[in-house]
């Protein structure tokens, strides 16, 4: 594989993680427990559309076909998407959603805060300004986790559902395929292996003060970045993308 | 490129005598355009404009960074920046956006700060490390009242750039513009 495709593969993998926790947490809007939460929810979700936006832009400068950042967000079907599987779960219960964010935001994170020092200058402006928008969203998300595991025994009972549902798709956003082999011996990027270990000790760490155990059994599900995905994405994507393909290249 | 120095732009308007080929001509006019979300600053007060070049006589290059990555705000003032620029005789006008050095509230001036407060914005002040959990905020000044006895009711506002405190002096919700 060539480096410019590697980095537009790549790239793709990184807004569609965006887009697709975006789109979850827009659907929110107007439902959240109360209102502040309600416009914290939508304001992280407005933080992950603007991510996907400058990524799309990027991917198809690079692509230099014609296709616009538009294109990419709508235009593409179910198998042609790069985000992970945690992302396109469906939101569940207000708990089920916050920890959803917290796995996410804390592995953004620590992703981010490794492609600050990528060789492509994009990439590292991306992840040096994208880090600072992600920090609050971890603050914010694992306030939450902390809380319901010391509030009530509702609570606790939901945030342990949402773990032990939710862990299982957790190992799919370390999974490397040739495109992170490419952008790896090019110092683009640098592999799964230590943003794993760094997530994991915070996400322990968060874990541990929220009193919240991991489940022994895990059947692991994987594919995300592979195009494989689970059948909550195309539900996601049909009501996301209609629009588009009701009225192709309908402008606002 | 050049980086706006505050103290050539608190003179807004009066761009008579100006060459219209200058760089510094550019400056004023972009400091005229107005944040769209708090119209009492400009977009070059707020740092959103880092650069500005005449290629020809005829052609216009600015350079504009975003605050947060989703705020909509960008694309307005994208246009006003286009439209303020052709009214002004340039036939082309490009609109370069770069990514860094990220945007970070450090470059509002004290006087752009005053300018906030006075509107009923509380500007920014010292913050915590924002991933810091649980950590207690150092206490925002009421813009109205001046009074620190106040709490932080959500750290998500009206706009991304927002957090909304409250008074308990004067029993006044009010907004406060983020350390970012």
């Amino acid at each position: 594989m060539k480096t410019k495709e590697a980095l537009i593969n790549y790239c793709l993998r990184l807004a569609d993680n965006n887009l697709i926790l975006a789109q979850r947490l827009a659907e929110w809007c107007s439902r959240g427990p109360f209102l502040e939460e309600d416009i914290a929810m939508t304001n992280i979700s407005l933080d992950l559309f603007g991510q996907s936006e400058t990524l799309y832009t990027y991917a198809s400068e690079l692509m230099a076909n014609g296709k616009t950042a538009d294109d990419l967000a709508f235009k593409r079907n179910e198998r042609q998407y790069f985000n992970n599987l945690l992302v396109e779960q469906p939101n569940g219960d207000f708990a089920f959603t916050m920890v959803k964010q917290f796995l996410f935001s804390t592995y953004a994170k620590t992703l981010y805060a490794q492609l600050m020092e990528s060789n492509d200058a994009f990439l590292k402006g991306f992840a040096s300004k994208a880090i600072k928008e992600v920090k609050y969203h971890f603050r914010h998300s694992s306030e939450w986790v902390i809380r319901f595991g010391n509030g009530t025994d509702e609570s606790m009972k939901r945030a342990q559902n949402a773990i032990n549902e939710l862990w299982r798709f957790t190992d799919d956003m370390f999974v490397m395929n040739e495109t992170d082999e490419e952008l790896i011996s090019t110092g683009i990027t640098f592999g799964a292996d230590s943003v794993y270990t760094n997530w994991k000790f915070t996400v322990d760490d968060i874990l541990r003060e929220a009193n919240l155990l991991l489940p022994e059994d895990n059947n692991v599900v994987e594919g995300g970045c592979n195009g494989i995905h689970t059948e909550h994405l195309g539900h996601l994507l049909c009501e996301m993308q209609f629009l588009q393909r009701a009225h192709p290249d309908a402008k606002w | 490129m050049v980086v706006a120095n505050n103290s050539d732009l608190t003179e807004k308007s009066g761009n008579a005598g100006v060459n219209p080929s200058s760089e510094s001509f550019l400056w004023n006019l972009l400091n005229q355009i107005p944040d769209p979300d708090i119209p009492v600053v400009s977009i070059v007060e707020l740092g959103l404009v880092r650069g500005v070049k005449i290629i020809d006589k005829l052609k216009a290059e600015v350079t504009i960074t975003p605050s947060y990555s989703g705020c909509p705000a960008q694309s307005v003032f994208t246009d006003d920046i286009k439209s303020l620029l052709k009214q002004n005789g340039f036939n082309e006008v490009e609109v370069k956006v770069v990514l860094s050095p990220a945007w970070t509230t450090d470059w509002l001036s004290n006087d752009t700060k005053e300018k906030m407060r006075l509107h009923g914005i509380a500007p920014p002040e010292n913050e915590p490390e924002a991933e810091a959990l649980f950590c207690k905020q150092n206490k925002v000044k009421c813009p109205r009242c001046g009074n620190t006895n106040t709490h932080i009711i959500s750290r998500f506002g009206s706009t991304p750039c927002k957090a909304l405190w409250y008074c308990n002096y004067c029993s006044q919700p009010f907004e406060y513009f983020k350390c970012f």
